[in-house]
């Protein structure tokens, strides 16, 4: 009997495997012969909101993988930085890109910084934009600059031929994103409590498909699919429940996702996609609210505990995942970080400090977006599963 | 040989390391903090006493301490591929905090964060937290992206001042803030800062009576940190003015660890951070192929005086909002180049070198850029050279000692008119 989860996988597939942004190019074109726009954006985090309000597309561009060729994208930087950038710089001298308008840089790292200026070097003919979100973390501080840096950007949109951001619009955008923001957490849910349901792979290659399609569209298709997957009758193997973490911006290779599965493990939450989960509730938004403000106040309260955010005063880094450890029932962690990534990697010692006063087992590793060797990874993840299988059978 | 100024900074430089041993008993509150965006002046307001990790790193760096602090920071497991000031700080904590002068550094009262320039600081400060269970006041600096500082990025340090830093300043120390000791320490620094300007672009003259690059992280730059605001800076840099201005009149070159420089060569502008584990061997390089440089960026990360800015008494936190903006290190990659373009320019030098680090994202992300920018901006010819600040993993002296050579015979090759053989040789010489 056919799958009709998995053939709505498949079209994520092509779409998320079509580095030409070819979807993106025949969205922009209208039937009465004008133009739409289309923005790009890096990870970690942007709120795509303000884009959706200008009546553009916004774009989450995250790298080609291991399925682009680094030719020139090399020349650009050291070995010993991530492979994140120069991904990015091969897909635009490529004209991968060329779908899209503008792009925003958020202030993630170090590196995206950089890239922001790179660009605008490289392509002095497109829009950038650096977003810096806040890290003072003051409503009266943090959460005012933000609340007008974005409408600084709004405005830039303006400029750039996109419809004005008036506080009606924001406030429609906002709800159709909490829409979206509501069914990913059921999709979400669905594998916590099923994951024999929704292999990590498939969910990931939906989320990914969101990155570049119309939120509308997408919020459907994860309607469909969870009507679908829930109806799956795949038997629970005995496997154990893992969360991944710490790859939130460098993406892994598809390869090593399937790999981890196969290595005998569930995974039950990641932040693989946090740059699309970052609210970590939905804005709620009514008529009275001042909508750059509720996005400002949403940041600064409800966004995901990420290594790009600063850890304010108060509970110990690392609690947040010990948290989701409980919830999600999961029996331990793998941490995976793209190799010279500054912020996952230096937060590994204090997220394992946490894990280690709480007994929670961990392993970690690094990975390229292009890494093609899995044999390492899978042994290591094989090992873990059965540690984790022979310490909860002895226990 | 050493002239006067470099004897009283050892002098000053000692003595504050001595007060740092004597904090606790003596009941001063110590704020640990970073070089750039540095609040030098509001924290002696306070009568706080800054240690600045990133300085304890380069000097560990520089008594070959290091390698055995990132050892340590590793086996506790931090990952190879991270910044290597983190690790090597980190490692000398667990090892007893012992500073620089072999005394015991006294723990923070508060990690005064502001991340100008770099995200790894925050990580840095988190990690600092855990162990020594401390506030941290965070001030955010927002990124020079669009090349200018705007009236909404100043208004929002200043009110980060204000409401943030100034009350945990105020909690620490016990004391209330003193606007009108901040204004003097003001005062007096831009007197200092008047005067480092003048040494720094001494270097334009010929020959050029300073090194710009080790000379000045060496001995030109490193004091304004944690002294800049006292009488002591001031009487340092008018001393230090006054032997460059003897030099310049005495047709001298600059002092290296190998004695004068005689007989300028090659006038190299340098971007990126200085190597610290064979900092003496590296500049020797330079010294002995009679190389000067004349102008860096590095030496602008604690501060960017020399297109303008001067800290002002008569808007004290308005202008050390915009110290805090304006570092080498908060500026947008379009806006470091044109900067290196000026230098090269306005320091006539014949050679563009980069000293990329593996440690440093800030620095190295774009660098690659930079540097073919450079060459086709200014026609100097660049050079790409990479090692790291503290982990002497990545110093390998012989083939950077064959790379500087084989650029300085090409930049002699284009000065003869010779036919080009390795146009471009920086970039395609790069990994
Ligand atoms: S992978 Fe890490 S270092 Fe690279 S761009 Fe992303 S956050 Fe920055
Ligand atoms: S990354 Fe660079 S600027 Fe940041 S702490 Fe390390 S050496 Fe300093």
């Amino acid at each position: 009997m056919s799958d009709p989860a998995s053939a709505l996988i498949d079209r994520c597939e092509a779409i998320v495997n079509d580095l030409d942004h070819t979807s993106v190019a025949d969205w922009k074109r209208q039937s009465d012969g004008t133009e739409r726009k289309a923005v790009g954006f890096l990870p970690v985090y942007v709120p795509r909101e303000v884009i959706h309000a200008a009546g553009f597309l916004p774009v989450g561009v995250v790298g080609g993988g291991d399925a682009l060729e680094i030719i020139r994208g090399d020349a650009y930087f050291q070995s010993y930085i991530c492979h994140l950038p120069r991904s990015i710089i091969e897909m635009g001298l490529g004209g991968k890109l060329d779908a899209l308008d503008g792009m925003i840089f958020p202030s993630t790292c170090d590196v995206i910084r950089n890239l922001s200026g790179m660009w605008q070097l490289l392509f002095p003919d497109k829009w950038a934009w650096y977003l810096d979100v806040p890290q003072n973390l003051s409503p009266r501080l943090g959460g005012r600059f933000y609340a007008h840096d974005l409408q600084l950007m709004a405005k830039e949109l303006e400029g750039l031929g996109g419809l004005e951001v008036t506080p009606e619009r924001l406030r429609g955008s906002i709800e159709v994103y909490d829409v979206h923001r509501g069914i990913t957490e059921d999709v979400f849910a669905l594998r916590r409590e099923a994951p024999e349901k929704v292999p990590t792979w498939e969910l990931y290659m939906l989320i990914r498909a969101g990155l570049i399609l119309p939120v509308e569209d997408h919020s459907e298709l994860m309607v469909e699919y969870l009507e679908s997957a829930s109806k799956r009758t795949a038997k629970r193997r005995d496997n154990p429940r893992v969360i991944v973490a710490g790859a939130f911006c460098e993406q892994p290779p598809m390869g090593l996702i399937r790999t981890l599965e196969r290595a005998g493990c569930y995974i039950v939450e990641d932040d693989f996609s946090l740059g699309q989960r970052w609210l970590r509730e939905p804005l709620r938004i009514t008529d009275e609210d001042e909508p750059f403000g509720a996005l400002a106040k949403a940041f600064l309260e409800h966004s995901a505990q990420g290594a790009t955010r600063f850890h304010p005063d108060g509970e110990p880094k690392g609690e947040e995942l010990v948290r989701q450890v409980r919830e999600c029932e999961a029996e331990g962690v793998i941490l995976a970080s793209p190799s010279f990534c500054d912020p996952s990697l230096l937060d590994r010692p204090m997220i394992t400090a946490a894990l280690d006063r709480e007994g929670i087992p961990w392993t970690g590793f690094k990975y390229a977006e292009n890494t093609g060797q899995f044999q390492g990874i899978r042994e290591q993840a094989g090992t873990f599963s059965d540690s984790i299988r022979l310490w909860s059978e002895a226990s | 040989m050493k002239d006067r100024s470099m004897e009283l900074q050892k002098e000053l430089i000692s003595g504050h390391y001595d007060r740092l041993s004597r904090a606790n008993d003596e009941g001063k509150p110590v704020v640990y903090t970073f070089v750039p965006g540095n609040l030098t002046e509001l924290m002696l307001s306070f009568d706080a006493l800054p240690v600045l990790p990133e300085i304890n790193a380069l000097q560990s760096g520089m008594r070959k301490k290091s390698g055995g602090f990132i050892t340590a920071a590793e086996k506790a497991g931090h990952s190879e591929d991270v910044c290597s000031y983190v690790k090597c700080d980190l490692g000398m904590m667990e090892q007893g905090n012992i500073g620089p002068t072999g005394k015991a550094l006294p723990k923070p009262d508060l990690l005064l964060l502001s991340y100008t320039g770099c995200f790894t600081f925050m990580k840095w400060f988190e990690l600092l937290r855990e162990k020594y269970d401390c506030p941290v006041a965070m001030l955010h600096v927002p990124y020079q992206s669009r090349g200018e500082i705007t009236d909404d990025m100043r208004e929002y340090v200043v009110k980060q001042l204000r409401e943030e830093v100034i009350p945990k300043l105020e909690q620490v120390s016990g004391k209330k803030y003193d606007e009108d000791r901040l204004k003097e320490l003001l005062g007096r620094s831009a007197q200092a800062e008047d005067d480092l300007v003048w040494v720094l672009e001494s270097a334009k003259h010929k020959p050029s009576p300073i090194d710009g690059y080790f000379g000045g992280v060496y001995y030109i730059g490193p004091l304004f940190t944690a002294f800049r605001g006292t009488p002591e800076a001031v009487e340092y840099y008018r001393t230090l003015r006054s032997e460059v201005e003897q030099r310049i009149a005495d047709g001298l070159g600059p002092i290296t660890p190998e004695g004068e420089l005689k007989d300028e060569r090659y006038r190299i502008v340098v971007e990126g951070t200085p190597n610290w584990t064979h900092f003496r061997e590296f500049w020797k390089m330079f010294a002995d192929e009679r190389a000067v440089a004349v102008a860096s960026t590095y030496t602008k990360v604690g501060g960017l005086y020399d297109t303008g800015f001067r800290h002002d008494p008569t808007r004290p936190l308005e202008s050390l909002a915009e110290y805090c903006l304006g570092c080498y290190t908060n500026l947008s990659l379009p806006a470091r180049i044109s900067l290196i373009e000026k230098y090269v320019n306005e320091y006539e030098a014949g050679g563009f070198l980069i000293n990329s680090v593996k440690s440093c994202n800030s620095f190295s992300a774009g660098q690659l850029l930079i540097l073919r920018e450079i060459e086709k901006r200014t026609g100097v010819p660049g050079a790409f050279i990479e090692s790291d600040l503290v982990d002497p993993r990545y110093f390998s002296p012989a083939n950077i000692k064959n790379r500087l050579e084989s650029y300085f015979q090409m930049i002699e090759q284009r000065r003869s008119g010779r036919p080009k053989s390795i146009a471009n040789a920086g970039l395609e010489a790069s990994p």
